[in-house]
């Protein structure tokens, strides 16, 4: 067997036990799904009325509008919760378990990257199908809702490298749980749960130059019009930057680990 | 060529240093045990020799390669069970063993089919399906023996193995590794306690203050460093002055509890006769008195001044109170 599908095999099969781990464990799970579809039913009934205000784009329904948010909820939370989770290994030693064997060490890393976009990916279905359920069109059709999952997936498996390195970095689960209002305050700083030309200042500055609204509105254009290439290279420009970052930052703080012991 | 060949290790964290030119062998096929006290500086060397910690000075090998050079095929020669066993509580005794065997690079079914006879080999076969988190710790550990047994690991390192077990789970464990040395396997076991060391090991290193005080195979540490001693429990009068009775026929060993004294004899059960007088002669009440043969644990006085076995019973009792 060559050396890159051994790999590839360890890579696949951590990252199954991240995910079965997301799933047996309910603080882990409840945030990537339950907080992010509770927040969607609350918004969406409450404040359903603001698609009516000047300046709000023009949507079939708030749902249809929301539902990028609530993706993108769930992958800021599963980019955490996977990071919780990487830290919970170090504490608990399972990590050295993992250093022991004949792998490449940043096979570790991947295998969590890959369990966080897994979820990414369920995290999309699961919204998209929520908002098919309760009437909302997706103006993109197959290809855009498809469109939509794959900047959804990638986006999580991004930002899981910022929450991977930082669980790397401190080894406590505590540090990166704390982390976690910090992910709402950076999120409701972006276009996720707003329209920008509907913010006040200094938020609507901040919304505009926030990273995480390009890939917002990367994902919610297939949603609410339809496939904008322009949109589109935004998303993912951005999810490749964040990416580059998480991965650079995950490999130093694995060294620095590996060098402490 | 050496299953394990140490020269001058070494490892410090800041301005500390926890292993200070540690020198060690270990020939193919024995069990070497690794003695020390809590903090003595076991784990670390064992991280050293796992590769999961880089030396700060010296050199190491083991299963011939050099642990910071080819650290990756040192980690294809080694089985792991470390201090604590390091298992997911969320994951079944079988998807750990499975994962472990796709970690070491085993094909699915042979992993699969590896996995089923490693539990059956550790009777958790019938738990095999269940959550670890519901394990006892005997289980665990036996769990995490099997997990570093996955791939048939030419060197295997136990550290601690049995610590805060039950004494039938530690039986159990010392079954396990003495039919894997049967089987040829390299075994180098992290112990406090020493009994432990004394069953199992062929030879023994004494490690203090992160350096090795003692070396050689369990009796001929014992015949050279290990005099008979006396040990007896005074009913009545001052310890003080039993203590002093004692001294006149022997060397009074650090006292290890209450009312216990300890005297090493020169001539074993000859000399009891002469401390039965002294005492006597200092109105002492003698409440038990028996002749202790040499154990690790005095070579371990010899050469520290103190006793081992005072910090391992404490660590002991706290895993058991946990």
């Amino acid at each position: 067997m060559s050396a890159l599908v051994l790999n590839a095999r360890v890579v696949a099969a951590l990252g199954m036990r991240s995910i079965r781990q997301t799933f047996r464990r309910p603080q882990l799970i409840a945030p990537i799904i339950v907080f992010p579809t509770l927040l969607l039913a609350i918004q969406t009934g409450g404040a359903g009325g603001a698609v009516e205000l000047p300046g709000f784009p023009p949507v079939q329904s708030f749902l249809q509008f929301m539902l990028a948010g609530a993706m993108m909820q769930a992958l800021m939370l599963a980019g955490n919760s996977g990071g919780i989770a990487l830290a919970v290994d170090i504490e608990m030693g399972f990590t050295d378990r993992l250093f022991t064997a004949p792998i490449p060490r940043f096979a570790i890393v991947l295998g969590r990257l890959a369990g966080t976009a897994a979820l990414g990916l369920f995290a999309s279905c699961w919204f998209l199908a929520i908002g098919l359920i309760f009437g909302a069109e997706i103006e993109g059709g197959v290809l855009g809702a498809l469109l939509a999952m794959a900047l959804v997936t990638t986006a999580a498996l991004a930002v899981g490298g910022i929450g991977a390195a930082i669980a790397l970095r401190t080894g406590s689960a505590s540090v990166v749980q704390g982390l976690f209002p910090l992910v709402l305050v950076v999120l409701f700083l972006s276009t996720a749960f707003f329209p920008q030309e509907l913010m006040i200042e200094p938020a609507k500055t901040i919304a505009e130059y926030n990273p995480l609204s390009f890939v917002v509105e990367g994902v919610r254009e297939p949603i609410i019009a339809g496939i904008n290439a322009g949109d589109t290279l935004a998303a993912v420009a951005t999810i490749a930057g964040i990416f580059a970052l998480g991965l650079l930052l995950s490999d130093r703080a694995l060294r620095h680990r590996l060098r402490a012991g | 060529m050496p299953a394990i060949e140490v020269e001058g290790l070494e490892r410090a964290f800041g301005d500390v240093l926890a292993v200070q030119g540690v020198d060690l062998t270990v020939d193919k096929g024995e069990i070497y045990g690794f003695l020390g006290p809590n903090g003595a500086g076991k784990t670390t060397t064992v991280r050293m020799l796992t590769t999961l910690l880089l030396p700060t000075g010296g050199r190491a090998t083991v299963a011939g390669h050099d642990v910071v050079r080819e650290a990756r095929a040192v980690r294809a020669s080694i089985g792991v069970a470390l201090q604590e066993a390091a298992l997911d509580p969320l994951m079944t005794g079988r998807e750990l063993i499975r994962l472990q065997a796709t970690l070491q690079g085993l094909p699915p079914a042979e992993g699969r089919q590896r996995a089923d006879a490693l539990l059956e080999r550790v009777e958790l076969d019938h738990a095999a399906d269940r959550r670890v988190g519901g394990y006892s710790g005997g289980m665990k550990r036996r769990l995490d023996l099997a997990a570093a047994l996955v791939h048939e690991p030419s060197v295997l390192f136990l550290d601690e193995p049995t610590t805060g077990l039950d004494p039938v789970s530690r039986k159990t464990i010392w079954e396990e590794v003495r039919a894997l040395n049967d089987a040829g396997t390299t075994v180098f076991l992290t112990t406090q306690y020493l009994e432990e060391a004394d069953q199992l090991a062929d030879n023994v290193a004494i490690i203090d203050s992160g350096r090795i005080v003692a070396e050689g195979t369990p009796d001929s540490l014992k015949a050279e460093f290990g005099n008979p001693h006396i040990q007896l429990q005074i009913a009545e009068g001052s310890l003080a002055d039993a203590e002093r009775a004692c001294a006149e026929v022997g060397r009074l060993l650090p006292p290890k509890d209450g009312r216990l004294i300890e005297v090493e004899v020169e001539n074993g059960a000859a000399d009891i006769p002469r401390v039965v007088r002294a005492l006597d002669d200092a109105g002492i009440a003698v409440e038990s008195l028996e002749l202790v043969r040499p154990t690790l644990d005095d070579v371990f006085v010899a050469k520290t001044g103190y006793h081992i076995e005072d910090e391992s019973e404490a660590a002991d009792e706290e895993a058991v109170e946990a």
